[in-house]
């Protein structure tokens, strides 16, 4: 088990550094100078040259990766090519959104994948499992952008329920938080939803195929008590671990959901910087997702490892 | 050992007896017998027959301008109604269909060209090459795929081409790791081991022994790939960053028909049916292709939990 850590704790080290050449290489890949691209038409050699000195791309490459990593490590990213502000606080005041999206998300995944993926594996063959089978290939199929759209028709253009997009914060009103929730977060949520119910029906069915369930139901068992007390805690292990791999996709690959609904979050960031071609923004937003990306997975084959005594890593 | 393709090659002694006739109805066989995936391949061939065919089948030409009557709901003559421009939305969305495939076809193309061989190395060589190389697609993992294919459009910069290679690199290290999974286990097979003894090279080895066996998840893989490099297009082109103008794309049609879509929701309602329709026949033809093929591997849904 220890063994496991650090050998886990130096693959996540290595695939940070991996992820850090490729964030590092972004600025330096772009044809052409890109502070220059970056100003466009807007070129002024006085901030030209300050934002060079400050990017640190007048020295040579190999002491600019050192200089851009050890500057990272303590937090600094450097300065917009835009607004000249510090990268690291332009990342993090978009962290509250995109946390709050990707937790709506997942709460809306699991509210319906847990019981239609329970009910679905213990019926297995019935007709309700056939629907929930197909509903659940439809939707992974649904472009999250369109579905967005036509929520955003329907339920705040056509019905007036809630709003059409926007983001307010907790803080500013705990109801308005709520209500502009709602449509992005379902509109992401019935996706990974699905995605979910197939993972919860096999881990059920795998648990429901175990001779321990054999057994119970031959001592005379109730069934609602074997699927409580025999099944459902050993389904639940490989379960935590999808849940957690959908967190990870939820913080930073549903950067067009935030663009539909106006989400002042990481992913929007992301976008609009490619399209400013602001690319000290890009590399910070593009490494803290990819950061939180690689921990969240960390996190889960830890809990994994802990949960699991049998499973065994060579 | 010169003539590769001699027959009665004492190389092939160890070759396993895939019957590939009998093999092939066995799995078309299976494949039929899903009404879902019978129903994907229905729409898939309506689909190639819409990407050949599209100009002539269409009612109206692709950018058939008549501002006189922009922005009319679905009628007789225009049955998804028309757009901004005027243009007949129904044309517009089949001829789109070419782009789509193409896009799909290219890009997953391109992750397996790239992907299929670096798992074959890795999961031949093991050791070393196995690390640098697993460790390697490793970091290309731990990207969300949208956001990689943006990163990498950045660098790229936008269109139809870009968009195909992004989409590419961004599913190759799936490829790899399903490929050395299946080589891992193929490996020890006693065909191999027998070839390796009659002296075969590790490149024949590869070719004649190997890859024919780890082809059964790699074909499963393609058509779920097909699946997310349609929906990934879509998504790139809608923010812009893929198909340019006046080439159609559905994503692009979508992002057009969003500032109108109080006014004309058909705008982007249908081209969003196209891609739906597109995705989930790939989909269902994949998870057909499982169970037939390779019952043991996780289906389309569970494949993509992992890979998103």
């Amino acid at each position: 088990m220890t063994g496991f850590v650090v050998r886990r704790l130096i693959q996540v080290l290595l695939a940070l550094l991996g992820v850090s050449i490729i964030v590092f290489a972004l600025i330096h890949l772009v044809p052409g100078d890109p502070v220059r691209v970056a100003l466009g038409t807007r070129f002024d050699q006085e901030i030209y040259d300050r934002l060079v000195q400050r990017a640190g791309l007048d020295k040579p490459l190999l002491e600019q990766y050192f200089s851009w990593l050890s500057n990272a490590l303590t937090g600094d990213l450097g300065v917009s090519f835009r607004s000249g502000r510090p990268v690291t606080a332009v990342v993090l005041e978009r962290l509250p959104a995109t946390i709050t999206l990707a937790f709506g998300a997942l709460f809306v995944a699991l509210v319906i994948s847990i019981p239609v993926g329970i009910v679905s594996a213990v019926r297995s063959g019935s007709k309700l499992d056939y629907v929930a089978t197909a509903a659940s290939q439809v939707g992974v199929s649904v472009p999250d952008f369109w579905a967005g759209i036509m929520y955003i028709l329907l339920f705040a253009l056509t019905l007036s329920w809630l709003p059409p997009s926007g983001y307010v914060s907790f803080a500013e009103s705990p109801w308005e938080w709520v209500r502009h929730l709602v449509l992005p977060a379902v509109t992401v949520g019935l996706i990974s939803g699905s995605i979910l119910t197939r993972f919860v029906r096999s881990a059920v069915l795998e648990a429901l195929n175990q001779d321990y369930v054999r057994t119970a139901r031959a001592k005379g068992l109730p069934e609602s008590r074997i699927i409580r007390k025999h099944v459902l805690p050993n389904a639940w292990i490989p379960i935590v671990t999808v849940i957690g791999l959908q967190l990870g996709f939820l913080l930073g690959g549903v950067v067009v959901v935030e663009v539909i609904f106006a989400w002042p979050g990481l992913g929007r960031l992301a976008l609009i910087a490619v399209q400013d071609r602001d690319f000290t923004v890009l590399q910070g937003a593009v490494l803290y997702i990819a950061f939180m990306f690689l921990m969240i997975n960390l996190v889960v084959d830890l809990l994994y490892a802990y949960l699991d005594p049998r499973v065994k890593y060579e | 050992m010169s003539a590769p393709d001699r027959p009665l090659d004492l190389h092939d002694a160890g070759t396993p007896p895939v019957e590939h006739q009998s093999r092939l109805r066995e799995v078309l066989g299976t494949l039929v017998q899903n009404r879902l995936s019978v129903l994907g391949l229905v729409i898939l061939a309506v689909l190639i027959v819409l990407a050949l065919f599209g100009e002539a089948i269409a009612p109206f030409e692709l950018n058939d301008i008549d501002v006189v009557n922009r922005l009319q709901g679905p009628s007789g003559d225009h049955w998804f109604g028309t757009d901004d421009l005027g243009r007949d939305v129904f044309s517009r969305v089949i001829i789109a269909a070419r782009v789509s495939l193409q896009v799909g076809f290219i890009a997953v193309g391109i992750a397996l060209a790239a992907g299929v061989p670096i798992g074959l190395v890795a999961g031949f060589y093991g050791r070393g090459v196995d690390s640098v190389l697993m460790r390697l697609m490793d970091i290309l993992f731990s990207f969300p795929a949208v956001l990689l294919a943006i990163a990498i459009l950045a660098v790229l910069g936008p269109g139809l081409r870009n968009a195909m290679i992004a989409i590419g690199i961004v599913y190759t290290p799936i490829f790899a790791r399903i490929t050395r999974g299946s080589v891992l286990s193929v490996k020890q097979e006693v065909y191999v081991r027998a070839a390796r003894s009659l002296g075969a090279s590790d490149a024949r080895i590869l070719r004649r022994h190997i890859l024919p066996n780890v082809l059964a998840p790699i074909i499963v893989q393609t058509s779920l790939s097909l699946a997310f490099a349609i929906l990934a297009e879509a998504a790139l082109s809608f923010l812009g960053l893929g198909v340019q103008p006046p080439e159609p794309a559905w994503g692009r049609m979508l992002a057009d028909g969003r500032r109108f879509f109080q006014d004309a929701p058909w705008m982007a309602i249908f081209p969003g049916l196209g891609i739906l329709f597109t995705v989930m026949a790939f989909n269902f033809v994949g998870d057909g292709l499982r169970d037939a093929l390779d019952p043991k591997q996780k289906s389309v849904i569970e494949s993509r939990g992992q890979t998103t």
